[in-house]
């Protein structure tokens, strides 16, 4: 682990983490959900006689329940980065799918007729502009009135939620917009076997294009390279891996009931065997993974990222270097609540209604998430692909014994007890490697 | 009254206008009173050595000029004209650059990110562009502390000395006009120290004004062409270094005796 300590008999393993320049940390936290993966799948396979876990159908459904978690678990990491913490983040994300279900279902009909193409814009901007004001002003509270952010968030957490329930005296209120619906996957929200490996492609590409592209600037400056092994093995697992889910994805059909009324209304004929048609990559995944690159630019590659990082570690080395620590703090919380809104967008289309529940303790699956991702409390660490992973952590946890039958108590139980083995060996890993 | 001091100080600069000139200067905390009524200026291609025991008022008086702090009253001057100095973004408009006694350092951040904190180079993208911030910082660093390579790690992990070059470099690194420097070779060994005395002449000869505080006089007589003496937030006096002995500024700052060759201050105690 500690590469200092152990420079005078570098190891074989050293020198290839050194050369390859990966975390330790994102090798176990991947070592930590293979073994989650394999252990549900097993265990469903020795036990319970059928290993449902490791299915293209399973994996899909994770991925799908995954996204929304995900997308708020990256900014929570900005949040925890700069000592904060956001309780409110659930009760906001029901509020706002509240909102925003009454906007597409009793206001907008009114005026641009039912199925109107613009319903689902019109939604989906006011459910991420509200989400921001919210935000913008529980950030303003934390920031210019100087109230911690835990209480003014917890005051959001029973505040929002009782505000939906205003909304609505508790209706849920259904159905949404169709085209709304299908940001939330379903087999119509998908982009198919074609799409996917365009996707895949586009990405591999990218992929690429990065490794060359942050070769080509360390070169300029005459600063140390990767080795050239280094670089293809990182570029060919990083493909392997998106080209891999593209298969997952595109190898799970779609049932045969939709597959029916499709070929019926499209005068297809279903042919002796069956009808294979993929559902390749959902919508709210495309969602999750454009807000997870977009944050992640954020974070690394801009001022506002920078700043974001050194607040954390020194708050007051942060405003002695003329940054507006005030303002940086209410852009946080603004953005925070920005992708709760989008979040919830994901969320209610998912469900295809909002309910007064919708979002309840979200809160602490996305602060679980971006913790087991590697954010400090302590303040100044995170990343995003780390709070990504969190999320599918946590998700694979929760569906995973779902899938093998355990019931809710024991459910609450082990993820309440994997969040605090979680942060414990994140200390212990910070002790030996700092 | 003002300028009586900076006459009688042999500053070859007297007759020009100060760079700074801080007026009466007062701040308290709660019931203490951290500065009172402190007042001194300093001139281009100056250095002023800045004395007093420990909670003497030193860093404090010195952070209201940073803008770290907000004063309670008195007035800053800067090329002769009034100055609002409220937050550390005006007074780094002004020039003056500062390297705090605690360092102000982002920890998990590496010295490039702290060279430029709040300053960052841009690409064309308006993306940082770290390699460029990486390139500049091992060039100053190169000057200042040419055994520092640990350009990549946060800068927690680094030694305090090498802490310390960082924050020296990120003051020096803006053509600052004014500079202040609170205690910046106190975790220095003697080698760097003596690179850092040389920067300062060096600083000195480009004409910037330069505060240097320090508990201890011997760190600064030698450096300074004047000293001002604080006590007990006020100050003592002030005087030039070629008029006075190292011993009676050593009673100024232990006693509040002001000696035959300095100007009085309100601090100054009778004897
Ligand atoms: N933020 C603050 N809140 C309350 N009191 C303060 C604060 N900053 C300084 N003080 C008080 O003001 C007085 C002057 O402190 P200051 O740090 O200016 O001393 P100093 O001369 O720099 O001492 P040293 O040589 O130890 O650095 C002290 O009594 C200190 O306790
Ligand atoms: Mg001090």
């Amino acid at each position: 682990m500690s590469e200092e300590k152990t420079e005078y008999k570098e190891s074989a393993m050293v020198r290839f983490l050194r050369a390859t320049e990966v975390d330790t940390r994102l090798l176990g936290m991947i070592g930590a959900l293979v073994l989650i993966w394999l252990g549900f799948h097993f265990y469903g396979h020795f036990v319970n006689g059928y290993g449902a876990f490791l299915t293209p159908r399973n994996l899909w459904n994770l991925s799908v329940q995954t996204s929304s978690i995900a997308v708020m678990a990256t900014g929570m990491v900005l949040v925890i980065v700069t000592r904060h913490i956001d309780l409110s983040v659930g009760s906001l994300l029901g509020f706002t799918a509240m909102i925003m279900g009454v906007t597409q279902v009793w206001v907008l009909p009114q005026f641009l007729g039912l199925g109107h193409p613009m319903i689902w814009v019109i939604t989906v901007i006011v459910g991420v502009l509200f989400g921001t004001m919210i935000g913008a002003f529980q950030g303003f509270l934390i920031a210019y009135l100087s109230i911690p952010a835990f209480i003014v968030t917890l005051g959001g957490l029973l505040i929002w939620r009782g505000a939906s329930y205003l909304v609505a005296r508790g209706e849920t209120i259904a159905p949404v917009d169709q085209t709304f619906s299908l940001i939330g996957g379903g087999p119509y929200g998908t982009i198919g076997a074609t799409g996917s490996w365009i996707l895949g492609g586009v990405v591999c590409a990218g992929i690429l294009f990065m490794l060359y592209n942050g070769r080509k600037q360390r070169l300029r400056f005459g600063f140390p390279t990767r080795p050239m092994w280094a670089e293809c093995l990182i570029g060919g697992v990083g493909m392997f891996v998106v080209l891999g889910a593209v298969m997952v994805m595109n190898a799970y059909p779609w049932p045969k009931g939709i597959v029916k009324r499709y070929a019926a209304s499209n005068n297809i004929e279903i042919p002796e065997g069956g009808l294979f048609i993929s559902h390749g990559f959902a919508i709210p995944i495309l969602v999750a993974i454009a807000v997870g690159i977009a944050m992640t630019f954020l974070a690394t590659r801009t001022r506002f990222g920078r700043y974001v990082f050194a607040i954390g570690g020194n708050p007051e080395a942060a405003e002695l270097a003329g940054i507006n620590t005030k303002k940086m703090t209410m852009l946080i919380f603004a953005l925070m609540g920005g992708l709760t809104g989008i979040a919830a967008v994901i969320a209610s289309a998912r469900l295809k209604s909002a309910t007064l529940a919708l979002g309840q303790f979200d809160e602490l699956y996305v602060i679980a998430a971006a913790v087991i991702g590697g954010t400090s409390f302590a303040g100044g660490i995170g990343t995003i692909y780390g709070a990504i992973l969190g999320a599918l952590v946590m998700q694979s946890l929760q569906s995973g014994m779902v899938l093998i039958g355990f019931d809710a108590a024991i459910q609450q139980m082990v993820v309440g007890g994997v969040l605090v083995l979680a942060v414990f060996l994140d200390n212990l890993y910070r002790r030996n490697s700092a | 009254m003002e300028n009586t001091a900076a006459n009688t100080s042999g500053n070859p600069n007297a007759s020009a206008t100060p760079l700074v000139q801080m007026k009466d200067i007062s701040i308290s905390f709660g019931g203490i009173h951290a500065v009172e009524k402190a007042s001194c200026e300093l001139y281009p291609g100056e250095v002023v050595g800045l004395l007093g025991h420990n909670g003497a008022g030193k860093s404090t008086l010195i952070k209201i000029l940073s803008g770290a702090y907000t004063r309670d009253s008195g007035t800053i001057y800067v090329d002769g004209e009034e100055a609002t100095i409220t937050n550390p973004r005006h007074a780094k408009e002004y020039g003056i650059e500062t390297i705090y006694q605690t360092l102000a350092l982002a920890d998990n951040v590496d010295a490039a990110a702290n060279l430029y904190l709040g300053r960052e180079l841009l690409t064309r993208w308006g993306t940082l562009d770290d390699a460029a911030m990486e390139a500049e910082t091992r060039k100053v660093m190169n000057r200042l502390n040419p055994n520092f390579t640990r350009f990549k790690d946060p800068v927690k992990q680094l030694s305090g000395g090498q802490r310390q070059s960082v924050a020296i470099a990120r003051a020096i690194h803006f053509n600052a006009r004014i500079l202040i420097m609170d205690e910046p070779t106190a975790a220095l060994g003697p080698q760097e120290t003596e690179q850092v005395g040389q920067l300062i002449h060096q600083l000195k000869d480009d004409g910037i004004g330069i505060f240097l505080i320090s508990h201890d006089i011997h760190d600064v007589f030698d450096l300074a062409d004047r000293v001002v003496v604080m006590k007990n937030g006020a100050v003592v006096g002030e005087a030039s270094t070629k008029d006075v002995t190292k011993d009676e500024v050593l009673g100024m700052i232990i006693l509040g005796k002001c000696p035959a060759g300095a100007t009085r201050g309100p601090g100054a105690l009778d004897d």
